[in-house]
C-alpha cells in the first residue's frame, strides 16, 4: 500500500508538514486573540497571513549567537534533534490510502521510539547552555517527558489490542465500523494528556515557564536555532493532532468528502483544541504535574489495558 | 541489507570506542546513544524490527535519558575531565586489551572452524516475539517481573523516607507560622525577616 511515487510523497509530506507548522504560528496567535477578545496580527497581508513570512525573514536574519561558555557541539546538535525526530515520525503517518511514506508494520512503535528520542533535544539544550535556568528547564523537561511517555505507550495498547496490529494504516482500516474513541475513550483522554505533555504545550510547559525560568531550556538560543525549537514544537502539535485523528477518530475515513480532506479536518480540529487549552488553562506546580502523572494517569492506563484485554478475550 | 548491516556495525564499534575514550561524561553518553541506535539498525537488518523498536524505546529513549539526567544533575565540570584524563593512561589499557584479544581469538576460531551461523531472512514480528515470551520463556518473564517489582518497592521505600523528613523539617513559610513560632516576623512588603534588617 506504499505510494507509487515514493520521492514525491516524501517531498510532499515534508513540505506540507513544515508549512502547516509555520502556518500554525499565525493560526495560534489569531485564535488566542479571538478567545481573548482582541485582534491579533492583522496588518501584514490579508487577515495578517503574511505575518508568518515577516516572522520568518526576521528569524532567519537574526544574529545566531553561541555563548562562549556553552558546550558548542552539543549546543548546535540539540535543536536539530527535535526537528529530525518529529519529521521522521511523519514518515509512518497514513494520510490517505496510498499516501504514506513507508508502511512499517511497527509504525506505532516507531512513533513511540522517535518521541522518546525527542527528550534529548530539550535535556541537552538545557545542559549545554551552561546556564542555571536552562539546566532547570532541561531537568524538568527530561523528568516530565520520561514520566508521561510511560503511560503514553500504555494508553495506546488498547487500540493495538482492538486493531490487532502496530501498523497505523491497519489501525485506520480497523475503524470502519466504529471509531476507536468510543470503546477506548479512556485511552483517548490519556493519550491526549500525554501528547500535550510530550509537546510541552501549556498547561505542561513547565520546562520553559517564562515566569520563573526566563525561557527554560532555550534561554541561551537565538536566531534560527531558537527557530528550530519553535518549529519543532509546532511540528509536534501537528503530529500529535494527526495521530489522535488516526488512532481514535478513524483517520481518513468519513462520508462524502475525499479521504485526505477528512484527515485534515480532523487534524485541524485537534490543533485548535491545543490552542484553546493554551488560552484557557493555568500552569500546575511541577510536583503536582509529576504526582498527577504517576499516581493518576499510570494506574488508569494500566487499568485500561487490563480491561480492554479482558473484554477482547471474553467477547471474541 | 548487507551493506546497511556492515555500515551500522562499524558505526556501533566506532561509537563504543568513543564511549570508552571520551573524557567528557555527557559526550561519552551521547556516543553510547549512537551506539545503541546503530545496534537497533543491526537488529532491523537481521529481520527483527520489533526488537529494534524496543531497543530504541527502552535503551536509547528511556534508560539513557535517566543516565543523562543524573549526569546533568551532577554538573561535572572541567575538573572531572582532568581526572578522567589521568585515569586514561596507557597502562590502564593492558588488562582490558588482553581480555578483549582472547575474545577476538575465540570469535575468529568460531568463524573459521564452526562456520558462521547465517540468520534466516524471515522477519520476526511483534506477534512471534509475544508468542515466544509467553510460551516457552514465560518463567523468564515472570522472574524478570518479580525482580522489577522488588526494585520498584525498594525505590518507593527510599523515596518515602526522604519525603517524611522533608515534611517535618520544612514548615510552610509564611508570616503567620513565623509569628506563631515566635521567630522572625516578616516586615510587610520586603519579604525579609525584620530582625535581620
Amino acid at each position: 500500500m506504499t505510494s507509487p511515487y515514493p520521492v514525491a510523497t516524501i517531498i510532499g509530506v515534508l513540505i506540507v508538514a513544515l508549512s502547516i507548522a509555520t502556518g500554525l504560528i499565525w493560526l495560534e496567535r489569531r485564535l488566542l486573540a479571538l478567545w481573548q477578545d482582541r485582534y491579533g496580527p492583522n496588518r501584514v497581508g490579508p487577515f495578517g497571513l503574511l505575518q508568518v513570512v515577516a516572522d520568518m525573514i526576521k528569524i532567519f536574519t537574526k544574529e545566531d549567537w553561541i555563548p562562549p561558555f556553552a558546550d558548542k557541539p552539543v549546543f548546535v546538535l540539540a535543536p536539530a534533534i527535535i526537528v529530525v525526530t518529529v519529521l521522521m515520525t511523519f514518515a509512518v503517518l497514513p494520510i490517505a490510502p496510498g499516501i504514506i511514506v513507508t508502511n512499517l508494520n511497527i509504525g506505532l512503535l516507531f512513533f513511540l521510539a522517535m518521541s522518546s528520542l525527542g527528550v534529548y533535544s530539550v535535556a541537552l539544550a538545557g545542559w549545554s547552555s551552561d546556564n542555571k535556568y536552562s539546566l532547570l528547564g532541561g531537568l524538568r523537561a527530561a523528568a516530565q517527558m520520561i514520566s508521561y511517555e510511560v503511560f503514553m505507550g500504555l494508553s495506546l495498547m488498547g487500540v493495538v489490542v482492538l486493531a490487532g496490529s502496530f501498523d497505523l494504516a491497519k489501525i485506520v482500516e480497523a475503524q470502519r465500523k466504529m471509531w476507536f474513541v468510543i470503546p477506548q475513550f479512556l485511552g483517548f483522554v490519556l493519550f491526549l494528556i500525554a501528547g500535550i505533555a510530550e509537546t510541552r504545550r501549556l498547561p505542561f510547559d513547565l520546562p520553559e515557564a517564562e515566569s520563573e525560568l526566563i525561557a527554560g531550556y532555550h534561554s541561551e538560543y537565538s536566531g534560527m536555532k531558537f527557530g528550530m525549537f519553535f518549529v519543532g514544537e509546532y511540528l509536534g502539535v501537528t503530529l500529535i493532532s494527526a495521530l489522535i485523528a488516526v488512532l481514535f477518530f478513524g483517520g481518513w475515513l468519513g462520508p462524502w468528502l475525499p479521504p485526505i480532506v477528512w484527515f485534515f479536518i480532523k487534524m485541524f480540529l485537534f490543533i485548535c483544541f491545543f490552542v484553546l487549552l493554551r488560552a484557557s488553562l493555568p500552569r500546575p506546580r511541577f510536583d503536582q504535574l509529576m504526582s498527577w502523572g504517576w499516581k493518576m494517569m499510570l494506574p488508569l492506563a494500566l487499568a485500561n489495558t487490563l480491561i480492554t484485554g479482558a473484554a477482547v478475550l471474553a467477547f471474541r | 541489507m548487507d551493506t546497511l548491516f556492515y555500515v551500522a556495525a562499524v558505526v556501533a564499534i566506532l561509537a563504543t570506542v568513543m564511549v570508552i575514550t571520551c573524557l567528557n561524561a555527557v559526550h561519552a553518553l551521547l556516543y553510547l546513544i549512537v551506539s545503541l541506535l546503530s545496534v537497533a539498525i543491526v537488529f532491523f537488518t537481521l529481520g527483527a524490527p520489533f526488537l529494534a523498536a524496543l531497543e530504541v524505546i527502552i535503551y536509547a529513549g528511556a534508560i539513557m535519558v535517566l543516565f543523562v539526567f543524573v549526569v546533568m544533575m551532577l554538573n561535572l565540570g572541567p575538573r572531572t575531565t582532568e581526572t578522567e584524563r589521568i585515569w586514561l593512561n596507557p597502562k590502564m589499557w593492558i588488562g582490558p586489551c588482553i581480555l578483549a584479544a582472547i575474545l577476538i581469538a575465540e570469535v575468529a576460531y568460531l568463524l573459521a572452524y564452526a562456520g558462521a551461523v547465517r540468520q534466516g531472512t524471515a522477519s520476526v514480528g511483534p506477534k512471534e516475539v509475544g508468542m515466544a515470551l509467553f510460551g516457552p520463556y514465560v518463567i523468564g518473564v515472570e522472574l524478570a517481573s518479580m525482580l522489577l517489582l522488588g526494585a520498584l518497592v525498594g525505590a518507593y521505600h527510599l523515596g518515602k523516607q526522604k519525603r517524611e523528613r522533608l515534611e517535618t523539617g520544612d514548615v510552610i513559610d509564611s508570616d503567620a507560622t513565623r509569628t506563631a513560632a515566635g521567630g522572625n516576623p516578616v516586615r510587610p512588603g520586603t519579604g525579609r525577616p525584620a530582625r535581620a534588617a
